[in-house]
């Protein structure tokens, strides 16, 4: 299994906005470890993850992609009901401030459930990334970019966003 | 007739880093005493000082610059940290830099500059904030 929590970007507002979504398979792993009542759950650990990315993206996007961008902070999260097999999960981060050492970001968190046509509002997560180049004085880090690896790339490509990537 | 502006006083600056500090750091109103130190007292991390600037700026509506609020890159310069020490030129570009710090305690103690964080209190932040508002 891959480390990926969103599965494709609908939306980009440059600087500004980005939005994405995740389709909750009973094929995937973790949701058997999660089940409540009879009712496989998708950890809400998880979903801070998919909302890590989506605002990560956004940030990376900012810079090129040149700045490591590292989930620093979980500022605050709340999520209101549960997320089964079936559900779309709608990812929808914004940014708050950004600067050379890093970036705070809010979201919502929406779900659709299994056969339903309606988004309804289920949590918030506000984040900070760090951009590590700037920050630790006296670490070095790698050059390369780790942080937006191959599986990020592909998910700006299927979304014809990966022109944001400078080389 | 000239304009009424509204000045904040030094209460109203306190009250609102009580709530930055809330929002940042999770503590209580209560925890948030003048004497108490960010990183001793609050449990301030690294990345905390960043959402703390982020919070200051939104709450007082002005830009800070990095390393404004809170000393940065200090180890870097071996003229300012020698050994894990704050050397006496380091300890004077900290004073004339942040003068909303009192650095008494690192100045007649052993100096180490891990401890350097430590000094920053929420009066640091109400002195820093009353500087910025008052130079417009």
């Amino acid at each position: 299994m891959r480390w990926l929590w969103i599965d494709s970007i609908i939306k980009h507002e440059p600087d500004t906005r980005l939005v994405a979504i995740k389709n909750v398979s009973l094929g995937e792993d973790y949701l058997h470890d999660y089940i409540i009542n009879g009712r496989p759950i998708m950890p809400f650990s998880l979903l801070i993850e998919g909302m890590a990315q989506t605002a990560g993206i956004l940030v990376g996007t900012m810079s090129g992609f040149k700045e490591k961008v590292i989930l620093a902070k979980i500022c605050k999260a709340t999520l209101d009901c549960d997320v089964t097999a079936g559900d779309t999960v709608r990812f929808d981060a914004t940014i708050d401030r950004i600067d050379d050492a890093g970036a705070a970001t809010m979201g919502v968190i929406d779900r659709r459930v299994a056969g339903g046509d309606a988004w309804e509002r289920i949590g918030a997560v506000e984040l900070m990334f760090s951009h590590i180049d700037h920050n630790y004085s006296g670490t070095e880090f790698p050059e390369h970019n780790f942080v937006f690896s191959d599986n990020f790339k592909m998910i700006l490509e299927t979304a014809g966003l990966i022109h944001l990537m400078k080389d | 007739m000239k304009p009424q502006e509204t000045v904040m006083n030094r209460d109203d600056i306190y009250a609102k880093i009580q709530d930055v500090l809330d929002d940042a750091l999770g503590v209580d109103e209560d925890e948030v005493t003048a004497e108490a130190s960010l990183t001793a007292d609050l449990g301030a991390e690294s990345i905390d000082f960043l959402d703390i600037v982020f919070r200051l700026e939104k709450t007082f509506d002005f830009k800070i610059s990095q390393g404004e609020l809170f000393p940065e890159n200090l180890t870097e310069n071996p003229d300012w940290v020698d050994d894990g020490k704050l050397t006496d030129a380091g300890l004077d570009m900290l004073k004339e830099r942040m003068t909303h710090v009192d650095f008494n305690d690192i100045e007649s103690g052993d100096r180490d500059v891990a401890k350097i964080a430590d000094s920053i209190t929420v009066t640091s932040l109400v002195n820093f904030v009353q500087n910025k508002l008052d130079k417009g």
